[in-house]
């Protein structure tokens, strides 16, 4: 391992490197539950989405590739097109239940997660073998001559995508009129419904657009990093990136933030195990989960709304 | 006034109307007439056969109790539900309207009971979302000079960056009203716009649209209870009565006990109020220097005492926003104090389910379905919220669901509760039989020592109102010490012996009610 002739200073790097990589998933998920809640309806879901996603883009990589004779520079883009394409699916499935009358959206949400992760296992299981085509990656890291930095700094185009994308979220929720029927929508139903907004029409959108971007953070999985495609891929990153615009107070700016942080707590255990730090490696692995329950335990307080909920969130129609 | 509507057309996309204001504004607005409309939901017949004549440039009033179907008309003027039978005829000519946004095209706006306004945006985001061809990318800088200009000019002002959730309900209905002079609507619907309004700010409100009646640049049709504004403002009268048409007229014509009269269909005085002397005089509750905060931790109360003693109403008066709810809360135990201490029957009180006992104090708070029912238990169980633990209907740990149901069926005759049967879920019930419900349940037990009421007869009709007000007075008369939170002024004064008024969390007015003078309570309420 090359972390191991720099030393100490590795910990940093591969944490940094970790950060890059690993935050891609919790970009996507986070930004698409973001559009959601900020409709008024939550998601839970998108953690199926994810895997689904990514089971997707994997197995459409590989077949484009290795069975249908496109050439690999094109296959991997459009397996990530079909995982986006895939949580859009599932994002209608979810939108059309969760708006039924009395419906609650978190217990189709979790029903949700267990059908989007049954699809992808059982179609997922063929292709736990083969190897598919990764993405590119741009390599930032050139004017360095050492490894370790160059191979920190091969970032995903993907995940460039995913930092564009939240100041443009935040700018559409700000300056255009489809940003404001959807924050309308989101914090006062009825005041929407006054100005003639189709409440279940934004929200249908606003569902679907935002599976397709977890859609899109399930393919940054599988092709990108760790770059294959198993069933313990997703190890909850979709339920944390659900967490996590609780964490960011539904601000796109403050999900990207969020979600670096994820990644780089992420990257904490496999940076020190690769100094040799082996004590107590499962607890440093388990560093975002602990950070989603520190997170809620701080966030939460009984004598407080939160600031900058949607109004509309967790109440159930008709 | 003239420049005024000039410059309310001073809008990006009206570049022609600014070319030929004059043109526009010699135009009355236009003439509205609902024809014969009947609308049913499955069996129930909430309009029948009602027709409407909104005349260019008048101020309309529809009179009617609750549930006489005004709001199920205006509805169905303003394309919310689609009328099973009926015209609408905009300028003689009939108008399918469907949405809310055909009667924009129209020209007819409405201002909603409720606020329409989305709390968590700006005032000028609401303003420019509002707008049926706001373009899909905003330029916030243009739009903020368009606004500037046209809030320099309106009757009103409302600060423009704020977010909606930091106004006072006066400025938000303000607001609303501005909206609709900003989308350029020449016929106004107004749903009981004065119900948050402190009188002079009402007054204030009304006279300014009464202006723009007055110049020929609106028509308003407004649904008001209140005969004060109908005889100072409005022009003429349109009277519902259990969804049919009681009535029209000019007001110039009609005295008050003939609105009333066309309301109730026949003349109906309410129960005269009769307070008797108290012997001895004890406090009951004594509030010290309480403070509390609202759920977004900004401090609500701001170190209010008083002293209820018994036999007394204390009322409180205040326009909804200013720290009464967040009072009456932590009194009935539902929000925890930031400081301060509650004393009942010099004890200190922590509101906890043994002190309401022992203390004998009931609570009937605003919106009763949310606050004192548990919805989708049944009526009986709701009756039995304060006693289903205690004998004789409980023994030991078991609940003894024959006495919960024979003491429901009781209460259910003698306080008149329409249900199916004890064992309707709650929240199936009536707005005015939930009150009832909760009526039953905090005023039939034997010793009751303190009564707490906050806006015991809001939303709910004339007969219900007076029994309420009965049940309260009869309470004092047996030496209950009330506390009255309430919005309604006229309630206030009818039933208090000592009036507080309340103002941002702060107590600004207080007097035995033979001294209290509306005018100096209306500028203690605005907080003056």
């Amino acid at each position: 391992m090359a972390a191991e002739a720099i030393g100490w200073w590795g910990v940093p790097l591969s944490i940094l490197a970790g950060t890059l990589r690993g935050s891609a998933p919790f970009l996507f998920v986070s930004l698409g539950e973001c559009l959601t809640e900020k409709s008024g309806k939550i998601n839970l879901g998108l953690e199926g989405t994810l895997l689904t996603g990514a089971m997707s883009a994997y197995a459409i990589s590989y077949l484009a590739s290795d069975k249908w004779g496109i050439p690999t520079s094109v296959s991997p883009w459009l397996g990530v097109l079909v995982a986006g394409c895939a949580g859009m699916i599932l994002g209608f499935i979810h939108a059309w239940l969760s708006q039924q009358p009395k419906v609650n959206d978190i217990a189709v949400g979790i029903a949700m997660i267990i059908f989007g992760s049954g699809i992808a296992f059982f179609f997922g299981k063929a292709f736990i073998q083969p190897k598919a085509p990764q993405l590119p990656t741009i390599d930032l890291g050139g004017w360095s001559t050492m490894p370790a930095l160059q191979s920190a700094l091969k970032i995903s185009p993907l995940f460039i995508f995913g930092i564009l994308l939240a100041p443009l979220m935040a700018w559409f929720f700000k300056s255009t009129r489809w940003g404001l029927f959807v924050r309308a929508v989101g914090d006062s139903p009825d005041a929407a419904l006054a100005m003639g907004v189709s409440i279940k029409r934004v929200r249908m959108l606003c569902i679907i657009a935002g599976s397709f971007l977890a859609g899109i953070g399930g393919a940054c999985l599988s092709l990108y990093y760790p770059g294959l495609w198993s069933e313990s891929i997703s190890s909850g990153q979709g339920l944390m990136a659900v967490a996590l615009v609780i964490f960011a107070r539904w601000n796109p700016i403050q999900c990207l933030w969020a979600s670096l942080f994820f990644g780089g707590a992420q990257a904490i255990g496999p940076a020190l195990q690769s100094v040799g730090v082996d004590q107590g490696r499962y607890l440093f692995n388990a560093m975002p989960y602990i950070l989603t329950l520190l997170i809620m335990i701080i966030t939460c307080s009984p004598k407080k709304t939160l600031s900058g909920a949607p109004g509309a969130l967790g109440t159930i129609n008709g | 006034m003239a420049e005024v509507a000039n410059s309310i057309d001073q809008n990006p996309i009206d570049q022609v109307d600014q070319a030929t204001p004059t043109v526009i504004h010699a135009a009355a607005p236009p003439d509205l007439e609902v024809v014969n409309m009947t609308k049913r939901f499955g069996s129930l017949v909430a309009l029948d056969n009602v027709s409407l004549h909104l005349k260019p440039a008048t101020f309309h009033a529809l009179l009617g109790e609750n549930g006489a179907g005004k709001s199920t008309l205006v509805k169905c003027i303003m394309g919310f539900y689609r009328p099973t039978h009926g015209d609408v005829l905009v300028d003689h000519h009939s108008r399918e309207i469907d949405s809310p946004r055909d009667a924009q095209r129209y020209g007819i706006g409405m201002v909603y009971q409720h606020f329409t306004s989305v709390p968590a945006m700006t005032v000028a985001e609401n303003l420019v979302l509002s707008r049926l061809e706001s373009p899909s990318v905003i330029n916030w800088k243009q739009e903020m000079e368009h606004l500037a200009t046209f809030m320099e000019s309106s009757p009103f002002k409302v600060p423009l960056e704020l977010p909606v959730s930091q106004l006072a309900a006066g400025q938000k209905q303000k607001l609303e009203i501005l909206k609709q002079l900003y989308l350029k609507s020449r016929i106004l619907i107004l749903d009981e716009p004065t119900s948050v309004l402190t009188p002079s700010e009402a007054d204030e409100v009304l006279g300014l649209i009464r202006e723009q009646v007055t110049d020929r640049k609106l028509s308003v049709l407004i649904i008001s209870h209140k005969f004060r504004e109908v005889t100072a403002f409005c022009d003429e009268i349109t009277v519902l009565r259990k969804g049919k048409f009681a009535g029209t007229g000019l007001v110039k014509d009609l005295a008050v006990s003939d609105m009333a009269e066309m309301m109730m269909g026949e003349k109906r005085e309410p129960t005269p109020v009769k307070k008797t002397a108290q012997g001895e005089i004890t406090p009951v509750l004594q509030v010290q220097e309480m403070r509390a905060n609202k759920d977004n931790g900004v401090e609500a109360v701001q170190g209010l005492s008083l002293t209820v003693n018994t036999g007394e109403i204390v009322g409180i008066a205040g326009i909804s926003g200013n720290g009464q709810r967040e009072f009456v809360e932590v009194l009935a135990g539902q929000r925890s104090p930031t400081g301060g201490q509650i004393l009942v029957n010099g004890e200190a009180y922590g509101m906890t389910r043994s002190e309401m006992y022992k203390h004998r104090v009931f609570v009937l708070p605003e919106e009763p379905l949310k606050n004192a029912c548990v919805a989708h238990m049944s009526v009986a169980e709701n009756l039995a919220l304060r006693t289903f633990d205690l004998p004789p209907q409980a023994m030991g740990i078991l609940v003894l669901f024959k006495a919960i149901r024979e003491m429901a069926t009781g209460l259910i005759t003698s306080f008149k509760i329409k249900t199916p049967s004890p064992e309707t879920p709650v929240g199936n019930l009536s707005g005015g039989n939930v009150q009832r419900t909760v009526l039953a349940r905090e005023l039939s037990a034997d010793h009751i020592n303190l009564l707490i009421a906050a806006n015991p007869c809001f939303g709910l009709d004339f007969a219900m109102v007076d029994t309420i007000h009965t049940q309260i007075l009869a309470a004092r008369n047996r030496g209950v010490a009330v506390l009255l939170v309430s919005e309604d002024l006229d309630e206030l004064l009818k039933l208090s012996d000592r009036i507080l008024v309340i103002s941002e969390g702060n107590f600004t007015y207080d007097s035995p009610i033979e001294q209290a003078d509306f005018k100096a309570i209306g500028q203690a309420m605005a907080g003056h």
